[in-house]
């Protein structure tokens, strides 16, 4: 069964089984790396910042230039308004960010292959950006369905369009990181297969392949962090700012 | 001994072929519901206090650590541009003195020689009086002798001649005639001897 790519994907209970109701929430192999790169997180932003030294250390750097990649990040797409909410686009962006790579570690798992969780998290964002919309301009904020500038006959149209576009914005976010995340382990995972079916033979090619691979899911899995928390950023950019 | 590996690998790989034809698809077990409610749990968990505590705790400090930095830097630019200001201001002022001492040692130098030549005027003009007196006088004394000259040549002309007549013809000449003729020929010719 190891040669199957998708068991990987497998969620495992870790210890005892924990239920409330009839809801299951035992410690899995997902939640043990959900803890993980949480606590790596903390662990490394923590120690980043707590010495303040007008010349920083590595880890002081690393903490900042995190911060301020992001702050600049927020402040490109969404001004000065979006300022609130750095903390949680931060906290999204590292979240993603550790578990895309903790993933590329062997034999560890991949938190955001798993659809639930990327949706969770893009349902999570689709709801608060819609309710600081409202929140901020009331129900002004449904002119961001009829864009400025559209002949009226194709306005209904235009309407319907970016009605859809908008209800499949957590489908979309959350699909995007999942399907990546899941694509490229699972071709990592055929490529290493071939390497043991061909053997010390045949088996060099889809080696190189191999390696060429995991250079390419760790760029992944930075680029489908910073996708996601852009996203993120551009929705929140239409809630701040209407700009339709 | 390498044969031995060769065909242990060789059977290992008809194994694992036949494991990797063997292993059924069994689906995505990301649809697979059985602990959806845990994972969505766990990171409701996990982010949430991951969310909290950055938000809270670490992100104010390192933003604080950054501003604090940024204070620092821009207030030691500050001072830096101050003392530069500072230094600017002093080099103008002593540029300033050494200019104005240069126009003074110019002023003074000046004065001095105006003074010196003023001195050595003065005295000129004093020794050119001097010399010019004494210069009239010499010349008096030379007229005076100049003009003396032609009597007291007359005079001894006159004695020589009596002396010598008397020595030539032992006979006493009255004085009067000889002045008489010495004079008569000193009106004559007086200006070829003495040039008057």
């Amino acid at each position: 069964m190891a040669a199957n790519p998708m068991t990987q994907f497998e969620v495992y209970r870790i210890g005892p089984e924990i239920k409330i109701g009839a809801f299951d929430i035992s410690f899995t192999n997902a939640s043990l790396f959900m803890v993980v790169s949480s606590f790596a997180i903390l662990l490394i932003f923590n120690l980043g910042s707590k010495k303040n030294s007008l010349l920083p250390n590595k880890l002081q750097l690393l903490a900042e230039l995190s911060y301020t990649f992001v702050s600049k990040m927020i402040n490109d797409t969404a001004g000065s308004k979006a300022r609130p909410y750095f903390a949680f686009i931060f906290s999204l962006f590292m979240f993603v960010l550790f578990c895309n790579m903790f993933g590329m570690i062997p034999y560890t798992f991949t938190v955001t292959s798993h659809i639930i969780v990327t949706f969770m998290l893009a349902a999570f964002i689709f709801i608060g950006v819609t309710v600081i919309g409202f929140m901020k301009h009331g129900l002004g904020y449904l002119k961001l369905f009829v864009p400025s500038g559209v002949p009226a006959i194709l306005l209904p149209l235009i309407v319907i369009i970016e009605i859809i576009s908008y209800l499949s914005r957590p489908i979309s976010l959350s699909v995007r990181l999942f399907a990546n995340m899941m694509a490229g382990h699972t071709m990592m995972k055929v490529f290493g297969g071939f390497v043991i079916s061909l053997g010390i033979v045949g088996g060099w090619l889809p080696l190189s392949f191999s390696v060429a691979l995991t250079g390419l899911e760790i760029l992944v899995a930075f680029l489908q962090a910073y996708v996601f928390a852009i996203l993120t950023c551009i929705y929140l950019n239409d809630a701040l700012n209407l700009h339709h | 001994m390498s044969k031995k590996i060769f065909f242990q690998l060789l059977i290992f790989n008809f194994l694992a072929i036949k494991k990797v034809f063997a292993a059924e698809s069994g689906g995505m077990p990301q649809l697979n519901p059985e602990f959806w409610v845990s994972q969505i749990f766990w990171l409701t968990l996990t982010f949430g206090i991951l969310y909290v505590v950055l938000s809270k705790i670490i992100l104010p400090k390192i933003g604080a650590n950054l501003e604090f930095r940024k204070s620092q830097i821009s207030d030691n630019i500050e001072a830096a541009d101050n003392q530069r200001e500072q230094s600017e201001a002093k080099l103008k002022e002593y540029d300033e003195i050494i200019f104005k001492s240069k126009i003074e040692a110019k002023n003074i130098l000046n004065q001095a020689r105006e003074k010196a030549f003023k001195d050595i005027n003065a005295k000129k003009e004093v020794l050119d009086k001097q010399i010019d007196n004494e210069i009239k006088k010499v010349e008096d004394e030379i007229n005076q002798l100049l003009k003396d000259a032609p009597s007291k040549i007359n005079k001894i002309a006159i004695d020589t001649v009596s002396v010598l007549t008397q020595k030539l013809i032992g006979a006493e000449v009255n004085n009067s005639s000889i002045t008489a003729i010495v004079e008569d020929l000193s009106k004559r010719d007086g200006d070829k001897y003495y040039g008057n």
